[in-house]
């Protein structure tokens, strides 16, 4: 996915593992600095979405990583990098309610198997690498449409 | 309805945000999965009635620009969640109703159900979602 549109924006969130105090905060901040850049507002919510569930992957599957913010003229990218053990098949955590949590993590609220489903519903377009005991790398992207109100790719 | 309204119906005490008893709250969803909320509910301004207290609840109606938090059972969030939602601009209200006492009162006032997302496996599915 090549596109000519300029980069008008690049930032790096480091997320720390395990630190549940402060997961959440790249997200919000994320959102906070589309805003600022004038970002449509549909566009800002499905990107704090997609981070949300990814930033909640790192800090609670991870030991941690960095969440790389692009923004273009055209589109959002979040690209989410982590030290962690890896996804052993990918395809598989695709699947909506396919899960790994453990029980501290459904306890929070979290690990029903819908993160990575969801993470696709609200981007344009989810790329996963990942290599078992290295880590995974996620690219969304959510294209910045001006005109339209309606939600993600999953709507009625 | 209003969030005051909500807040008088439910006999809920407000934790944070007494001066938005203004805001509209356009429709309600219920859960304690946090998952759930992230992944289905698709308008803004909605109410969440749960049963979670943790600073995470907070922030998933931060990044989902919800218009506030209900706390059921008489559950309450430590302080720290409540001085996050306090300058976040999230109001938090308590009831020691049950989330089934607290969703029949609200939506025998009209309070509608937030429209939920379809998951990818019902579009092969015939009918509609509950609403």
């Amino acid at each position: 996915m090549i596109s000519p549109a300029p980069l008008r924006h690049r930032e790096i969130f480091p997320v720390v593992g395990l630190d549940l105090e402060r997961a959440g905060l790249v997200s919000t901040e994320v959102q906070r600095v589309l805003r600022r850049l004038g970002v449509e507002p549909e566009a800002v919510r499905r990107a704090g979405i997609v981070c949300f569930e990814g930033e909640m992957n790192m800090v609670l599957y991870t030991p941690g990583g960095r969440i790389i913010l692009l923004v273009y003229d055209d589109r959002v990218e979040l690209i989410f990098s982590d030290r962690g053990a890896g996804i052993p098949d990918v395809e598989l955590a695709r699947q909506p309610g396919y899960s790994t949590a453990p029980d501290w993590a459904r306890e929070l609220g979290f690990g029903s198997g819908m993160g990575i489903p969801n993470m696709e519903a609200n981007s344009d377009h989810l790329e996963i690498r990942s290599r078992l005991g290295e880590g995974t790398v996620i690219r969304a992207v959510i294209l910045r449409r001006k005109d339209e109100t309606r939600s993600g790719s999953t709507h009625s | 309805m209003k969030l005051g309204e909500v807040r008088e119906v439910l006999g809920a005490r407000v934790l944070t945000g007494e001066d938005l008893a203004d805001r509209e709250v356009k429709a309600a969803f219920a859960a304690d999965l946090l998952s759930d909320v992230l992944a289905m509910v698709r308008e803004e301004g909605v109410l969440l009635i749960t049963g979670t207290v943790t600073t995470q609840v907070v922030r998933v109606a931060e990044v989902m620009n919800l218009a506030g938090v209900v706390f059921v059972r008489g559950k309450l969030p430590a302080k720290p969640v409540v001085d996050y939602a306090a300058a976040a601009g999230i109001p938090l209200l308590a009831t020691p109703h049950t989330m089934y006492e607290a969703c029949g009162l609200l939506y025998n006032r009209g309070l509608p159900p937030a429209k939920r997302k379809l998951l990818p496996y019902e579009h092969d599915q015939s009918g509609s979602p509950a609403s």
